[in-house]
């Protein structure tokens, strides 16, 4: 069978993480653009959320196979991060980094901060239960509620601290993505040769899009632009 | 010109090493990188001590053999060049340098800078050939060859195997090595009988050696003596994933095991 080629060989195991990565790249572009939502108003968001609910299975569906993909991906990436560490047992007292960039070299690391978002993420929006302004006195910003996505959005990024999460976590995705969106294509062998094989444009700008539009909602909110 | 040199010493595979300090005095600028080195071991051997062992051939960026990790940079600061073409001019009176041979579980030390590259050979083994009948050289253009194909394999070929690429790459992955040696015969007719069997076969070797696994960091691409380029680490994962996907036996034809 192939797949068991394929899950045998660490290109196998890349070109996995490849196409995993980028099911993850085309979910975080919608849910981005689901976001921006925030600046047209209560109705919309919230009727965009309702709507999103009613799809009942679909839903569900879509959900099972994004979690396939995260934990594909992060199986893969773990597995060859020990590969990678077992075929140089031996460190060089000195090896100098000159064509790697920092988005390449914190692919590992900031993918296990990406997770610990992640999981906090689904916790504080979707579930409720990391929700802080749940307990606050002051009844000024409501409470969670799973009908009420705008006003949770509102109520969560009054505080600076949630922000400075969020905007910190996008910081580590424009990283993860700068890398990620280009060496995906070429992992998987669909890049045509070129005189700058490191030179990323799509990438690039992917990664800018993502990265501005996931951490303008939060800024959005603290500035009082949206209220 | 005088340098402080650091140099990985081990007298064999199983005993630890250290990096040892030397001091090179009244270096030549315009002395390469191992005639340099040649210049401290005949003191080395003068005052009883044991030289600095290191590889080297040619001596001219073409045999391959002389790869050393020179201030953490594999071949050392000049850019598209062997230890071998590198001259001392590159340094500045003072320096410290760092001296280490490759570091990679494939590629055992035998002893200082020494190491053992056959890894390397064991994968063309695995598929770097052709099984044409060869004879007598063939007549100039009897075979139509796309000059955009003819150029790009011969950039794929001029690999010498000195294993810079494993020694630069993080993840000590032979990914540019196995993607240049694929690329070379698959980009020309006469490899394309066992193109695809060949990419199964050369990549199940790289990966029993023990590499690691490509990450497209660059590094193998700016450490490479021939500037061979991270397009055919793109080029050999599209003729794996094809073999590996679509029915391998069919397009790699002819029957030959
Ligand atoms: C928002 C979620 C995520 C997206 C959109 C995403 C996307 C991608 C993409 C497209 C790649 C490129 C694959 C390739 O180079 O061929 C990649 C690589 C990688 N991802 Fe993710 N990823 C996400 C989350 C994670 C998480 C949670 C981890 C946790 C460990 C992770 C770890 C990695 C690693 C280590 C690599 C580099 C592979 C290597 O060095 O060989 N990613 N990611
Ligand atoms: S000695 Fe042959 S390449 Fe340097």
């Amino acid at each position: 069978m192939w797949l068991v080629t394929l899950y045998r060989s660490t290109i196998g195991k890349k070109s996995i993480m490849a196409v995993t990565g980028l099911v993850l790249v085309a979910f975080v572009i919608v849910h981005m653009a689901g976001n921006l939502q925030v600046f047209l108003g209560p109705a919309k968001m919230n009727g965009y959320s309702a709507f999103l609910k009613s799809t009942g299975e679909l839903l569900w569906l879509v959900r099972l196979g994004l979690l396939t993909a995260l934990v594909l991906h992060v199986l893969m990436a773990w597995q060859l991060t020990r590969v990678a560490a077992a075929a140089r047992p031996h460190d060089y007292a000195r090896r100098d980094a000159r064509a790697s960039t920092v988005a390449s070299r914190t692919m590992r690391w900031g993918g296990v901060l990406l997770l610990a978002f992640i999981v906090f993420h689904l916790l504080h929006f979707t579930t409720g239960t990391l929700f802080p302004t749940a307990s606050r006195p002051d009844a000024v910003y409501p409470a969670f509620s799973e009908h009420d996505v705008y006003g949770n959005v509102v109520s969560a990024f009054h505080n600076p601290w949630v922000v400075a999460v969020y905007v910190v976590a996008m910081l580590f995705l424009l990283l993860h993505l700068f890398h990620g969106a280009w060496s995906s294509v070429r992992t998987l062998g669909l890049s045509k040769p070129s005189p700058q094989p490191l030179h990323r444009r799509i990438a690039t700008v992917v990664a800018i899009v993502v990265w501005l539009g996931f951490t303008a909602v939060p800024v959005a909110v603290l500035l009082g632009v949206v209220r | 010109m005088n340098l402080t040199l650091r140099v990985w010493r081990q007298a064999q595979s199983d005993v630890a090493g250290a990096l040892v300090e030397y001091q090179a005095i009244d270096v030549n600028p315009d002395m390469s990188f191992l005639e340099m080195l040649d210049v401290v071991n005949e003191r080395l051997i003068s005052a009883g001590d044991v030289p600095i062992a290191f590889d080297h051939d040619c001596r001219e960026g073409i045999c391959g053999s002389c790869g050393m990790m020179i201030n953490g940079v594999a071949h050392g600061p000049m850019k598209g060049t062997a230890t071998c073409q590198l001259h001392m001019r590159s340094f500045r009176d003072g320096d410290i340098v760092v001296i280490e041979p490759w570091r990679a579980r494939a590629f055992p030390v035998i002893k200082d800078l020494v190491v053992n590259r056959s890894a390397l050979d064991r994968i063309i083994q695995a598929g770097g050939f052709i099984s044409t009948p060869t004879g007598g050289a063939p007549d100039g253009n009897t075979m139509p060859i796309a000059r955009q194909a003819s150029d790009s394999a011969m950039d794929a070929a001029a690999c010498i195997g000195c294993g810079a690429c494993v020694a630069a790459c993080p993840n000590a992955s032979a990914s540019l090595f196995t993607g240049a040696k694929i690329s070379h015969l698959g980009l020309l007719p006469q490899g394309q009988p066992e193109r695809y069997r060949r990419a199964l076969k050369m990549v199940a070797q790289m990966d029993l050696e023990s590499f690691g696994g490509c990450s497209l960091f660059g590094e193998c691409q700016e450490a490479c003596p021939k500037e061979i380029s991270i397009d055919v680490i793109a080029r050999m994962n599209r003729d794996f994933l094809v073999a590996a996907v679509a029915a391998s036996e069919e397009r790699s034809g002819g029957d030959e095991g």
